[in-house]
């Protein structure tokens, strides 16, 4: 089951070319679904006017400078998701984030280079994918249940939706669905046609309620987060004080005296 | 001064939720992001200002004192202990403060759920849950014996 392309095996009764046009179209909904996104909130544009203020009152930051940002806030902030301050919510998403990757990369490889059984498979590349849609299940199921902000701190049952749930909840559909129909289909069972319908359907609200769900974050994130390392580089710090000089004087606190 | 949230910057993790003593910091049912339901209500600890590890919180001067262009804003650095403060007037005049945070160690300060659960006896007490322990007061709090006491008291 873990060394077999399940596309492969579909490929029996959906041609390869078929698959392959899916993800086109997929790729070209979240392209035009960003770009909609971007224009119609006004993102790129309130980051650009927040960067130019940010240029004009602070001090210039030199291109050697910049690439070191930017290498930080590739490593730092998109790579091993720094801006989270809470460290479940951080492994939380970076189980969803790597898992999406891999289950989303490994799909787009089997369907276009082995879409046939005629054409092996490496083994790594299913179990990769499997890997993939079981991180984003773990990261997802366990960011819902219970570390979500309305759940953790309000106190809001797990099972009240809205629409800005639509990402996750699609994303979690897609990935267990294809895990649900993986299984069933590699074990011969009836339902993994219906099954594979369904991951399809996700997996189409998924990527086709861009510019109503927050997919686009994973495109304008980093560079709010550039900007953000940015507008500390040059002094302006988004108007925030500047570090705490003397905290050897007013920090640390072991020192000074009760006073009660 | 009430506070209130840039909703750009919140990540919604629910820190100011959980340490707002008048209640009134919540979760945007919408954009899961968080807010001052009730800024007529704030108590203007700046707890949630303090707590957001996202420089989210900032407080806003009532509309009939000041307007245009005056900010508070805060940086808390955890390491060092410390807490800044930015006060910018509406005239461009800017004030700069560095305080300690707190004037305890972080971690010594156990939640309510981390103490046993208080016997029968303990409720007869005078003394409040879990005092003397929790003051840091060897031996019990202080008390006079009755022949300090004035006289007729006894």
């Amino acid at each position: 089951m873990f060394t077999s392309n399940p596309f492969a095996e579909l490929s029996a009764s959906i041609a390869p070319s078929v698959m392959q046009s899916y993800i086109v179209v997929m790729i070209l909904l979240v392209a035009l679904g960003t770009i909609y996104d971007v224009l119609h909130k006004k993102s790129a544009r309130y980051f650009r006017a927040n960067m130019q203020k940010s240029r004009a009152e602070g001090t210039k930051v030199g291109g050697g400078e910049m690439l070191s940002i930017a290498i930080r806030t590739a490593v730092v902030d998109v790579a091993a998701s720094g801006e989270f301050c809470n460290p479940r919510r951080r492994i939380a998403h970076l189980l969803t984030m790597y898992g999406f990757i891999a289950f989303a990369l490994t799909t787009a490889i089997m369907v276009f280079r082995y879409p046939t059984p005629d054409v092996a498979t490496p083994a790594i590349l299913v179990q990769l994918w499997w890997l993939g849609a079981a991180m984003v299940c773990i990261g997802g199921y366990w960011f819902w249940f219970f570390i979500r902000a309305d759940v953790a701190a309000e106190g809001s049952s797990p099972f009240r939706v809205m629409r800005a749930d639509l990402f996750i909840l699609s994303l979690l559909a897609s990935a267990t669905l294809a895990l649900v129909w993986a299984y069933l289909q590699a074990t011969g069972n009836a339902w993994a046609t219906s099954a594979f319908w369904l991951h399809v359907l996700a997996t189409t609200l998924l990527f086709g309620s861009v510019p109503w769900s927050k997919f686009a974050h994973m495109f304008f994130k980093p560079a709010a987060a550039f900007e953000k390392r940015i507008s500390a580089a040059n002094g302006t710090r988004s108007n925030l004080p500047a570090p705490a000089n003397q905290p050897e004087k007013f920090g640390s606190v072991d020192h000074r005296p009760r006073n009660y | 001064m009430p506070t209130f949230v840039y909703m750009t910057r919140c990540d919604g993790c629910g820190h100011c939720v959980d340490i707002c003593p008048s209640d009134i910091m919540h979760i945007d049912k919408t954009y899961r992001r968080a807010y001052n339901i009730e800024p007529n209500m704030c108590w203007e600890c700046y707890s949630c200002v303090k707590a957001c590890p996202q420089n989210a919180i900032d407080a806003r001067g009532y509309a009939d004192f000041a307007p245009l262009g005056h900010s508070v804003r805060v940086l808390r650095e955890e390491e060092k202990g410390t807490i800044s403060w930015k006060i910018k007037f509406r005239n461009g005049h800017e004030k700069n403060f560095e305080s300690p945070i707190r004037t305890t160690q972080w971690g010594t300060i156990p939640s309510p759920a981390e103490f046993p659960e208080p016997s029968q006896e303990d409720y007869k007490s005078q003394e409040l849950a879990h005092e003397p322990d929790v003051l840091n007061i060897d031996g019990g709090l202080p008390a006079l014996a009755p022949d300090q006491l004035k006289k007729g008291v006894v």
